[in-house]
């Protein structure tokens, strides 16, 4: 018995191994240790020109150029445009009515500080390719594909 | 009246004086006059040597409340590395060029030095808390001198706006070129972490 449990486990260790080798490589190079070269920068789109929102309330992106930008406790360059009194002299489009409300949609008199961190929502956007083919289907062209009743 | 000719005896009376004061008897006038221009020479030589050793990054960051503060936040922003390899170091933005300017710069900074001595800025803690004065003095000499050491290396004559993206030429169209603003006016905190911004016109 004891001798049967020792070689079965064996046999599935050898076949765990086996296996191992032939699944493929999910991420990383081979042997996982060695280092690769970096991938070179991709260079940020700086353009200015407004993206569509692939939803209504989807976050718009940052069309410029962020690089140095101060936003900490002590300073927030995003809104030295964005903000409500700096849009006439920027003309930058004003952040959202709900950055100034809490959470309950109470109005407050100034940015709620739960919206301070602009780019924890809002990013810019680079060059790069996706690494991975993106499935998603914007709302409209879903609502399209369907065929009218009656 | 009596104190002030007294005074003056003694300083006239005093033999250094007298020496000096009397014609050379050994020394000939070629060797008085070139042995003057030498030392001149030497003098201000010298002078200038030790001005421009002052005036460089290696000087500036030898003291450790320049090398741990501020130096550290000039890595990494474009005026420390960038595409073309140009760096802007301390006097460049800190001194201006020219001389009057460079030297009327360089006594104020005597202040730095006893504070340096003193200690008024040798933690990070200390820094921090003085770092709005500090960059308001900054912020107010670019002010009164329209950025003069911004434009050591920028000037609007040199600014090509069709390079530039569709923003930021329209802001320098507007405020730069009609000198209604000055470079130090929007671009503050470019080399350096800002201090609180609040009450800071333009920022909230």
């Amino acid at each position: 018995m004891r001798r049967l449990l020792l070689s079965a486990s064996a046999a599935w260790l050898v076949a765990g191994a086996l296996f191992a080798q032939e699944a493929p490589r999910l991420t990383g190079p081979e042997p996982f240790n060695k280092e690769t070269p970096a991938p070179p920068m991709q260079r940020q789109v700086t353009d200015d020109f407004r993206r569509k929102r692939n939803y209504p309330d989807q976050p718009p992106l940052i069309p410029h150029s962020i690089e140095g930008y101060a936003l900490d406790l002590n300073a927030n360059k995003c809104l030295a445009c964005h903000a409500r009194k700096f849009t006439e002299q920027s003309q930058a489009p004003m952040i959202s009515v709900t950055h100034y409300q809490d959470r309950e949609g109470n109005t407050l008199g100034g940015v709620s500080p739960r919206r301070y961190s602009c780019l924890a929502c809002h990013v810019p956007q680079t060059g790069a390719q996706p690494l991975v083919p993106n499935t998603f289907v914007d709302m409209d062209a879903l609502v399209e594909r369907e065929p009218r009743g009656r | 009246m009596a104190a002030i000719a007294r005074a003056w005896s003694w300083f006239w009376l005093n033999p250094w004086v007298r020496t000096a004061t009397r014609p050379p008897v050994t020394l000939s006038l070629a060797f008085l006059t070139l042995g003057g221009f030498v030392a001149g020479v030497l003098f201000w030589g010298g002078f200038n040597t030790v001005l421009e050793h002052t005036n460089t990054e290696t000087f500036c960051t030898s003291c450790h409340e320049m090398r741990a503060n501020v130096f550290e936040e000039l890595k990494g922003t474009i005026h420390y590395t960038n595409r073309s390899g140009i760096r802007a170091t301390c006097p460049d933005c800190h001194v201006p060029h020219q001389w009057t300017d460079k030297i009327a710069r360089k006594m104020q900074a005597s202040k730095e030095v006893w504070g340096h001595i003193f200690g008024s800025i040798d933690t990070r803690d200390k820094f921090l808390n003085l770092r709005h004065r500090l960059a308001e003095h900054e912020w107010a000499r670019m002010k009164a001198n329209d950025s003069l050491e911004c434009r050591n290396c920028h000037s609007a004559q040199s600014m090509d706006v069709s390079k530039q993206n569709p923003r930021a030429a329209a802001a320098h169209e507007k405020d730069l070129f009609t000198g209604k603003k000055t470079c130090i006016d929007c671009h503050k905190g470019i080399a350096h972490k800002l201090p609180n911004m609040q009450g800071v016109p333009g920022w909230q």
